[in-house]
């Protein structure tokens, strides 16, 4: 048993979480980036955390998050019939990004509070072993 | 025969390494709430203090050919699986406020037991120095 270990979890969750808010943040930003084709259009993206589970039969308490990818999702992009648009295609429709905001936000909350609250177990954590590392002095 | 210092200290000790093991497996808990399929766990404190006290492991090893036990590597309690409460899409049983309720809880306890262990530290150093 290693309470020190407890950094290591906290610490890979803080980084996980800091990309997730990252994505959002990239999502959030090309929104609005208009393309000629669907093919080309901006995609929103979104990441896939995994447990690392190295030691998960002799230490289950260690079981560190990674992030195992970032991957783009498949819901079609917005299309808008706009033929004066510089970037029109042939039939005149210019294809917008499929970043949905209001799910963008909603991941960016729950982001935040995960993040918030590995803070406060690290902090906890923190403190109290250096109460015990103080036990015995007067 | 424990020695003096082991009897004076009581449960205590043991009952810290304990709570330090439960931290440690809410704060895992906690890192991975949004990681999909992820089973949350907890240590079912009341049994393992008792098992603790009496001093007894599940398995006894008196024949050089018995096997130790897969978490014989210093795992005090055996981690049990939490039952969720409602059911999630992505298999994830994580439940934030109920771990951050035990993780506050138990970080109580951690201190009330380093409290009690100083101070009954102090009242053998007294006795010691005589006084």
């Amino acid at each position: 048993m290693d309470v020190f270990k407890i950094f290591d979890v906290t610490g890979s969750a803080l980084g996980a979480q800091t990309v997730r808010l990252n994505t959002v943040a990239s999502n959030l930003a090309n929104a609005d980036v208009a393309s000629s084709s669907a093919e080309a259009a901006y995609r929103s993206r979104q990441p896939v955390f995994a447990a690392v589970l190295e030691n998960a039969m002799q230490d289950p308490a260690s079981a560190k998050v990674q992030v195992a990818g970032i991957v783009e999702t498949s819901a079609p992009p917005r299309q808008e019939y706009a033929p004066d648009h510089p970037l029109a295609d042939a039939n005149g429709y210019v294809y917008f990004s499929n970043v949905n905001p209001v799910e963008e936000m909603a991941n960016m909350m729950s982001a935040s509070r995960s993040y918030q609250s590995n803070v406060e177990v690290m902090n906890t954590v923190k403190q109290l072993l250096l109460a015990t590392l103080r036990l015995g002095q007067p | 025969m424990p020695s003096v210092i082991d009897a004076a200290l009581g449960l205590h000790p043991q009952a810290l390494s304990l709570k330090a093991e439960r931290m440690e497996l809410l704060a895992a808990n906690l890192a991975n709430a949004d990681t999909p399929n992820y089973k949350a766990r907890d240590i079912d404190f009341k049994a393992a203090l008792a098992q603790a006290h009496t001093g007894q492991q599940s398995l006894t090893a008196t024949h050089v050919a018995h096997m130790p036990l897969a978490n014989s590597s210093g795992v005090l309690a055996e981690a049990k699986y939490r039952i969720p409460m409602q059911p999630s899409l992505d298999g994830n049983t994580v439940d934030a406020p109920a771990d951050q309720a035990a993780f506050a809880e138990t970080a109580l306890q951690y201190q009330a037991s380093l409290t009690l262990i100083g101070m009954r530290i102090a009242g053998l150093k007294s006795a010691i120095r005589g006084e």
